[in-house]
């Protein structure tokens, strides 16, 4: 695009084209010949026949169009950006998320909050973690942020609740520890880019 | 006598071309950062010696590689920060700190404040060329407030070297690490420096030094407060928070007198609580050292406070009524300024023990010196000083920066030292090798004093009484000594062979007594010292020194024979060259003995602020009405450095304030800091408003909080001195009223992190004869205590706090520091 173009603002004028939708009925004969025409039409029944045939494939051949929401879910793009999910190591079952504080740093809406301590294996125990929904952006920096992957996206887009606290705290939103073999790997943003691998240098190991 | 900064001991240095003015004798690297240069450096600590452990502030000067912290300017010394050799030097340096240090930056406790990363990054470290096994290092808990993370460590050994050149303790140290030995092949592929950094690196590691897996040390944190990498944390604070959710609230130490600049670190307390919390307190550790009090006396902020209506009106009625108001030091000038008004518009009186001692010391100074206030500060004398004498200030315990000073003057200064106390110390020895210590009776202070006229005093200028007087001491002695002797003596021993008797010389050692005359010094006798000895160790001590200063405390303020001791200091400051420094008793002890006429006793109806009282104001949440804390308000603290400093509110307060009283008595001004300005300007104070106050130090290091009081001298005869009066010496039972290191009052006594009980503190040997617990009797009351012994209190006396204002220790010893008493088994 040339800077002459991008600096017209009068969008809507330059480059649309106009179709062509005959002229308006002006007198009331014209009105009703137009209604007549249009519903006596062929492309009526072509449409009732449509809607027939797949009604009949529906109901007999079994080959249904729709989804029977809420039964049933269309899946969503992985880059989409519902109610955050925290994840848990396959190996150890241990949830990912180390308390380094990334996400409650980076968010612009300021509704990450979380308590940390030092526990018994002297590790960083994260005791509290809340995200607050009804300040939430979903605009994904925490997850993007996070340096373990420990906090994504879920595809859970239905925020409906009685309260929004039921889904805020970090129980809510881990992975139950006897659904470990559902938990999908996060390829949203964040997510390691497939040519990681060529990314990393070498540290040297002498043992 | 403390030495003027003039233009003719600047001398000028070039810094990558560019000309600057730096200090003749200055280190290279501070010189740079004085002038806003910016050269690498891990190890370095501004006030303490070298370590030489980073080597990454190697500089080209004059076309010769040095370390900046090691090497000094030279006039016209021509610096490079960065040649290309360096830069390589300094690369293969933070590439070998980075080798097997643990990758766990996400969880420490630096939160990004890291040296080892800013100078990782700095450098362009990114990749890595070396490599060796790594040693487990185990994380350990040296103290009840000290956690140290050695697979963090990059032994820079600032903490050790903080321990030991500022606070004095010595307690932690390097040790050997067991590492493996470094490839012998990265001698020749490695740059040099990189080498011999790693070489040393490899095989040490931090430890307490005493043997120990426990530091027996102040616990000041001050080690933490220095380490680079996230491996000295507090306990209490390890994975708490990070850096940067802390607010830093600047404030003052409010415990101690010494002033010391701090930071509070506030965020909200909780998820569910969001009133916001203290979780650390921090320092610029390059400029200002803090003491236990000051690090982890925090949270002494009163939570309960709200605006109570009926406790305020009857507050008001109290103080209608009331006859005395009784506080202590720890109060702000304001505070003290509100006061002295209530006195002065409703004729109350203002009790304050804790200060009325030290005020009327400070009186009878000023009409004998004609100075106002004392001539030098602990600033300037560890910058300065080679020579400190400390007389009745128990220097661990009272005054953490005079200790530190005291201290830093011998490791730095190549100092020496004189320690006049009655109470032992196995601590102030280990300062420096010359560091003499007179552990004197009760009393005789004032023996001290002529000591230090005897050795110091310009004897031209002296009074002659007071020569006669000192000369009197001095005697001539004949002393008959043993000494060997190689004498022959002739013997007639019977041959065997021949049967004859035959004259045999033989050589023979033996001890004769030989009399010879000395002149012996019978002050140091008198205060416990070996005269025979001091002679030669003096003289040692005197060798190379040019600057001399004298740090007085609170025994002499609380000494019998107060008014003498302060003409003697008087006498000592006009005829030696020699300046002085006091202890304002704590806080704000000099503040409140500024601004309030304090009277003698308390009588009537008394309000007591943090006090007893018929009525109690209280920032404790314990009295009949709330008032702030010292973290609660806004406000100025006089420190012992002669500075008025500011001091700012780090966590909410709902309550009612002195000032809403005031409104309600006398009448007032909208608020607390609106009293700044008003401070008196004949007792020193200046007339500006609180939010003009500066509150930063300089890139050299200068102190730019608040303002330093105005001083005046005034020129006034030698003032007469009686003589030492030797009767008022103490014998038998000794309490001596002195608080642990880090408790000052009931605020650090609150705070969670201060674990120093309300006990009768005395040496293992005491505290062994005197079994679990003592009642200590004195003549107008006794107090039950536990016994706790101290390592480093030898001699018999002990030491009874004073912390608690519930227990009313200072009305037990009265007008004295020192009482004789009865320690009963209970």
């Amino acid at each position: 695009m040339s800077l002459e173009q991008f600096k017209n603002r009068n969008v809507g004028v330059q480059s649309y084209k106009t179709l062509d939708v005959g002229t308006t009925p002006e007198t009331g004969m014209e009105k009703f010949t137009q209604v007549v025409k249009r519903s006596v039409k062929g492309e009526l029944f072509v449409g009732l026949w449509v809607v027939m045939k797949r009604m009949l494939q529906a109901l007999f051949q079994n080959d249904m169009h729709t989804v029977k929401y809420p039964f049933e879910k269309l899946p969503i793009s992985p880059r989409y950006r519902a109610i955050h999910e925290m994840l848990r190591l396959l190996e150890s079952g241990h949830y990912r998320c180390i308390g380094c504080g990334l996400c409650e740093k980076i968010c612009i809406s300021n509704c990450i909050a979380m308590e940390t301590r030092y526990d018994e294996n002297q590790r960083k125990e994260v005791t509290e973690y809340t995200i607050n929904f009804g300040r939430c952006i979903f605009c994904g920096y925490c997850a993007e942020v996070c340096p373990e992957l420990a906090i994504v996206h879920g595809p859970r887009y239905e925020n409906a609740s009685e309260q929004r606290a039921s889904f805020s705290l970090f129980e809510d939103m881990l992975t139950p520890i006897d659904k470990l073999n559902l938990q999908q790997e996060y390829d949203g943003f964040g997510a390691v880019s497939p040519n990681a691998d060529n990314n990393i240098k070498q540290t040297p190991l002498a043992y | 006598m403390s030495e003027v900064q003039t233009v003719d001991n600047m001398i000028s240095i070039t810094i990558d071309g560019t000309e600057f003015k730096a200090k003749e004798g200055e280190y290279i690297l501070n010189a740079a950062r004085a002038n806003d240069i910016f050269i690498p450096a891990i190890c370095y600590l501004t006030r303490c010696s070298p370590t030489l452990a980073c080597r990454i502030c190697l500089v080209e000067a004059d076309g010769k590689q040095v370390y900046a912290c090691n090497a000094k300017v030279k006039e016209g010394m021509e610096i490079t920060v960065d040649t290309p050799n360096i830069l390589e030097e300094r690369r293969a340096i933070m590439e070998v700190y980075d080798v097997n240090h643990p990758l766990q930056c996400g969880v420490c406790d630096k939160s990004g404040e890291c040296e080892l990363q800013n100078y990782t990054l700095e450098l362009g470290v990114d990749s890595q060329s070396y490599m060796i096994p790594d040693t487990k290092r185990e994380t350990t808990n040296w103290s009840s407030v000290l956690h140290y993370d050695a697979g963090l460590c990059i032994v820079c050994e600032r903490c050790t070297t903080v321990c030991k050149d500022m606070i004095g303790d010595s307690a932690i140290t390097t040790v050997k690490r067991g590492g493996a030995e470094l490839d012998k092949s990265y001698k020749d592929s490695m740059p040099k420096d990189a080498y011999s950094m790693w070489n040393k690196l490899q095989k040490s590691v931090i430890a307490p030094s005493n043997g120990t897996g426990e530091t027996n040390c102040s616990d000041c944190g001050e080690c933490a407060a220095v380490c680079p990498v996230g491996a000295l944390v507090s306990r209490d604070f390890v994975y708490t928070s990070n850096a940067w959710d802390l607010k830093r609230v600047p404030a003052v130490a409010a415990h101690s007198s010494d002033g010391a600049q701090i930071y509070y670190e506030v965020k909200p307390t909780s998820i569910e609580d969001r009133t916001e919390k203290i979780y650390r307190v921090t320092n610029e550790w390059n400029y200002v050292s803090l003491d236990g009090s000051a690090r982890f006396a925090y949270d002494f902020q009163n939570t309960t406070a709200s605006k109570d209506e009926v406790a305020f009106d009857s507050a008001v009625e109290a103080l209608k009524k009331a006859e005395t108001i009784r506080f202590n030091s720890m109060i702000t000038n304001e505070e003290a300024l509100m006061l002295q008004t209530l006195k002065e518009k409703m004729g109350v009186k203002l009790y304050n023990p804790e200060v009325k001692a030290f005020q009327t010391f400070l009186n009878y100074y000023e009409a004998a010196s004609g100075n106002s206030l004392w001539t030098t500060d602990t600033d300037t004398i560890m910058k300065n000083s080679d020579f400190v004498i400390a007389i009745g200030c128990a220097l661990r315990n009272d005054a953490p920066a005079m200790k530190y000073a005291f201290n830093n003057v011998q490791k730095l200064n190549k100092g020496a030292g004189l320690y006049f106390h009655p109470v032992g110390d196995t601590l102030i020895p280990t300062f420096g090798k010359t560091v003499e210590v007179f552990n004197h009776k009760v009393g005789l202070e004032e023996a001290a004093l002529y000591l230090v006229l005897d050795l110091f005093a310009d004897k031209e200028k002296l009074p002659e009484d007071v020569k006669s007087y000192i000369d009197s001491f001095k005697k001539s002695e004949t002393k008959t000594i043993k000494e060997k002797e190689v004498k022959t003596v002739k013997e007639m021993v019977l041959n065997e062979e021949t049967g004859e008797e035959e004259e045999v010389s033989k050589k023979v050692t033996e001890m004769v007594d030989k009399e010879i005359t000395v002149v012996t010094n019978g002050l140091v006798d008198l205060l416990g010292g070996d005269a025979s000895k001091f002679d030669a160790a003096f003289e040692k001590m005197m060798k190379k020194k040019e600057s001399f200063s004298m740090m007085l405390g609170e025994d002499l303020y609380y000494h019998n024979k107060a008014e003498n001791i302060a003409k003697l200091v008087a006498l000592v400051e006009a005829t030696c060259d020699i300046d002085v420094v006091m202890t304002p008793p704590k806080s704000n002890a000099l503040g409140v003995a500024l601004l309030c006429e304090l009277d003698e006793a308390q009588s009537g109806y008394t309000v007591g602020y943090n006090e007893n009282g018929d009525f109690k104001l209280s920032a404790l949440g314990t009295g009949d009405l709330d008032m702030p804390a010292m973290n609660q308000q806004e406000g100025t603290l006089t420190s012992m450095n002669k500075r008025v400093l500011p001091t700012n509110a780090a966590v909410e307060y709902n309550g009612y304030e002195l000032n809403d009283l005031m409104k309600a008595l006398v009448g007032a001004p909208e608020l607390t800091i609106d009293w700044t300005e008003q401070l008196p300007t004949d007792r020193g104070f200046k007339a500006i408003a609180f939010d003009d106050l500066p509150n930063s130090f300089e890139n050299d290091g200068t102190d730019n909080r608040g303002y330093r009081l105005e001083t005046s001298n005034v020129e006034t005869e030698l003032p007469e001195v009686e003589k030492c009066d030797e009767d008022a010496v103490l014998d038998g039972e000794i309490a001596y009223r002195c608080n642990p290191a880090r408790q000052f009052n009931d605020f650090t006594d609150k705070s969670h992190e201060i674990f120093e009980t309300f006990s009768l503190y005395a040496s293992t040997a005491k505290a062994e004869s005197l079994g679990d617990k003592v009642e200590v009797v004195f003549d107008n009351g006794s107090i039950t205590l536990d016994v706790v012994a101290d390592e480093k209190i030898t001699g018999d006396i002990v030491k009874v706090p004073d912390f608690k204002a519930a227990e009313g220790v200072y009305d037990l010893f009265g007008a004295s520091r020192y009482k004789t008493v009865t320690l009963r088994k209970v």
